[in-house]
C-alpha cells in the first residue's frame, strides 16, 4: 500500500532550512522537474541543487528514478516540463552540438563500467582525449598512466576488460570518466556488485577525485553506508519524489519513517515486504474451496 | 472480432512504423558517414572483421557450389551432345545469380549476425550510452563503419565466391569428367559479357551488401537490451535480410536480364 503521509507531504528538509540551503553558487539545478514514461510517471516535482565542489547523494530504493534523474541531467532524456540547467544551461533546450558541447564537461561512471570490451584499458581512457582533442600520442600516453595511476591501476594499462574484476574494472571505467577533467562526476550505481575492499576503495576515489578536480559529484545509489561517509548531502526519492533531503548526519538522525527504513535497512516499513496483493486468507480460502 | 482487427491493426501499424523508423535510421547512417570516411582505419577494421574473417566460409561454399554445377551441368549438357559449354553454364550460373546471392545469404549469416549481436551487446552492456556520454555519436563511431565495412566487403565476397566455383567446375569437369580444357574456357570468355553478365552481379552484391548491412545494424542498434533481446534480433537479422536478399535478386533479375 501506498504511504499517504510520504506521498502528501513536501521534502523534508532535514537542515531546518527551507529551500535548498547550499550557500555556494550552483553548477546543477534542477527545478519542477517531471518526466512522465508511457503516461506514467516517474519524476514528479524534483526540485535539486548540486553546488560547486560537492559530492551530492541521490538515494532511493531501485526503480524510484533515481537514474532516470542522471539521464535528464546528460540530457540523455527530455523532461515532461521543468527544467534542468547545468552550468547555466537548460540542458533540454540545446540543440545537438550544443548538448555534444555540455558533455564533454561531463563525466559519467555507469553501473558497471560500460567500458568498450574490444579496447585494451589504456585505449578505454584514450578514447575521449583521440575524439577530442588532437593531442599528440605521446602526450595522450603521459595523461593515461596518469589518470590510471590514480586509480591505482597503472600496471594494468595492457588488460583488455574482459581480464579485470568487477571492482578493477569499475575504478577504470572512473579513469575513463575524467579523462577530460570534467566538472561534472555523475555515478550510477557505482558500489554495485562490489566486495568491500573494491567498495572502500572506489567511495574513497570519489570523494578524492572531486576534490582534487574541483568537480562537482551526483552519485546514485543505495548503498547507505558507504554514501554517506563520502558525501556532503544526500536527497531521498521515493516514488518519483523527494521526501527528505540534508546533509549525512541528518540522515542518520532522521525520524523520517521511509529514511529511517532505509537508512537502517529494515525489512518492513513504508517500503513494505510484501508486493501488493490480496488479504492472504482471503487468497488461501479461495484456492482451498477451488481445491476441495 | 473487433478485438482481432485492432491487433492486426496494430500490427500493421507497428510493422510501418518500424520500417520508417529503419529508413529514418539508414539517412542517419548516410549523414553520419563522414567519419567513416575521414578516419579510414575504422571502416578497413571493419572490412577485416566482415570481409576477411568470413573468407573461409565463402571460398569452401563457392568451391563446393561450382563442383555440383560441373556434376549437374555435365549431366544435363551431355544428354544435348553440348558438354563443351559446361564453362559458360558454371560461369553464367555464378556470376549472374548463385555468386552475389549465394554469397549474400552466407554474408548474413556470418557477418551479419555477428554486427548485431556486437551492436546489440554493446547497448545492452551501456557502451552505446557511455559513448554519447562522452560526446561521441554512436552512429557516426560504431554504425556507420560497420555498416560501410559490409558494403565494400560484400561485392569481393561475391566475386571470390564467383572465382572459386568457377575453379571448382574446372576441377570437376574438366580435371575429374575429362572436359577439353580448350572448349571449357574459350567457349567461358566467348558468351560471358563484362557489362551485361559481371557488372550486373557486381550491382547485385552491392545491393544485398547495402541490405544486409542495413538490417544488421539497425536490429542491433534497435535491440531490446537484454540477452534475450540480443538473441532475437540476430535471428531477425538472418531471416529478414535472407528474404530481402531473394525478393531484391527478384526485382534486380527482372530488370537487369528480362529480354537479352
Amino acid at each position: 500500500m501506498d504511504d499517504p503521509i510520504l506521498l502528501e507531504s513536501p521534502a523534508v528538509n532535514l537542515t531546518g532550512v527551507p529551500g535548498v540551503n547550499m550557500s555556494q553558487e550552483s553548477l546543477v539545478e534542477i527545478r519542477d522537474l517531471n518526466f512522465t514514461y508511457d503516461s506514467r510517471p516517474v519524476l514528479t516535482g524534483i526540485n535539486m541543487t548540486i553546488p560547486r565542489g560537492k559530492v551530492v547523494a541521490v538515494m532511493g530504493i531501485s526503480g524510484c528514478g533515481k537514474t532516470t534523474t542522471l539521464r535528464l541531467i546528460g540530457g540523455q532524456l527530455k523532461p515532461t516540463s521543468g527544467t534542468v540547467r547545468v552550468g547555466g544551461q537548460v540542458v533540454h533546450e540545446l540543440d545537438a552540438d550544443g548538448l555534444y558541447a555540455l558533455r564533454r564537461r561531463m563525466g559519467m561512471l555507469f553501473q558497471f563500467g560500460a567500458l568498450f570490451t574490444d579496447m585494451s584499458v589504456y585505449d578505454n581512457i584514450a578514447f575521449q582525449m583521440r575524439e577530442h582533442t588532437d593531442l599528440p600520442e605521446a602526450l595522450i600516453h603521459d595523461l593515461v598512466l596518469m589518470k590510471l595511476h590514480a586509480v591505482g591501476l597503472r600496471g594494468a594499462h595492457r588488460l583488455m576488460p574482459a581480464e579485470l574484476s568487477g571492482g578493477m574494472a569499475r575504478r577504470v571505467a572512473l579513469a575513463r570518466a575524467i579523462a577530460l577533467d570534467p566538472m561534472l562526476m555523475m555515478y550510477d550505481e557505482p558500489f554495485a556488485g562490489l566486495d568491500p575492499i573494491s567498495l572502500a576503495i572506489v567511495g574513497e576515489l570519489i570523494r578524492k577525485l572531486n576534490d582534487a578536480l574541483g568537480a562537482s559529484s551526483i552519485v546514485v545509489t543505495h548503498d547507505v553506508q558507504e554514501s554517506l561517509k563520502i558525501v556532503d548531502y544526500v536527497y531521498f526519492v521515493s516514488e518519483g519524489k523527494i521526501v527528505a533531503e540534508g546533509t549525512a548526519e541528518d540522515m542518520k538522525n532522521s525520524k523520517v519513517p521511509y529514511v529511517h527504513q532505509f537508512v537502517w535497512g529494515e525489512s518492513d516499513g513504508p517500503v513494505p515486504f510484501q508486493y501488493p496483493s490480496r488479504p492472504y486468507g482471503e487468497e488461501l480460502m479461495e484456492s482451498g474451496v477451488r481445491g476441495g | 472480432m473487433v478485438r482481432a482487427l485492432r491487433g492486426l491493426g496494430q500490427r500493421v501499424t507497428s510493422r510501418i512504423w518500424r520500417l520508417g523508423y529503419a529508413s529514418r535510421f539508414f539517412l542517419a547512417i548516410l549523414m553520419y558517414s563522414g567519419t567513416s570516411l575521414r578516419r579510414l582505419h575504422l571502416t578497413i577494421r571493419e572490412i577485416y572483421f566482415t570481409g576477411v574473417l568470413s573468407l573461409i566460409i565463402i571460398l569452401v561454399s563457392g568451391l563446393f557450389v561450382g563442383m555440383v554445377l560441373g556434376l549437374q551441368g555435365y549431366d544435363t549438357l551431355q544428354r544435348y551432345g553440348s558438354t563443351e559449354a559446361l564453362g559458360v553454364l558454371v560461369s553464367l550460373s555464378l556470376v549472374r545469380e548463385l555468386g552475389p546471392v549465394v554469397a549474400a545469404l552466407l554474408f548474413a549469416s556470418r557477418a551479419g549476425s555477428a554486427i548485431t549481436a556486437e551492436i546489440g551487446m554493446m547497448k545492452a552492456t551501456e557502451q552505446l550510452s557511455a559513448m554519447e556520454m562522452m560526446a561521441v555519436d554512436p552512429i557516426s563511431r560504431v554504425v556507420a563503419p560497420r555498416f560501410w565495412g559490409g558494403v565494400i566487403s560484400m561485392p569481393l565476397l561475391a566475386a571470390l565466391f564467383s572465382a572459386m566455383g568457377i575453379f571448382g567446375g574446372y576441377l570437376v569437369g574438366v580435371q575429374l569428367i575429362g572436359v577439353d580444357e580448350g572448349s571449357f574456357w574459350s567457349q567461358m570468355q566467348a558468351s560471358v559479357d563484362f557489362r551485361q553478365d559481371i557488372l550486373n552481379g557486381v550491382i547485385k552484391s552491392f545491393v544485398f551488401g547495402i541490405i544486409v548491412s542495413w538490417v544488421a545494424v539497425f536490429e542491433g542498434y534497435d535491440a531490446e537490451p537484454t540477452a534475450e533481446g540480443v538473441s532475437g534480433a540476430t535471428t531477425r537479422t538472418v531471416v529478414t535480410s535472407s528474404l530481402a536478399i531473394l525478393a531484391a535478386d527478384f526485382i534486380l533479375t527482372a530488370f537487369m536480364f528480362t529480354g537479352t
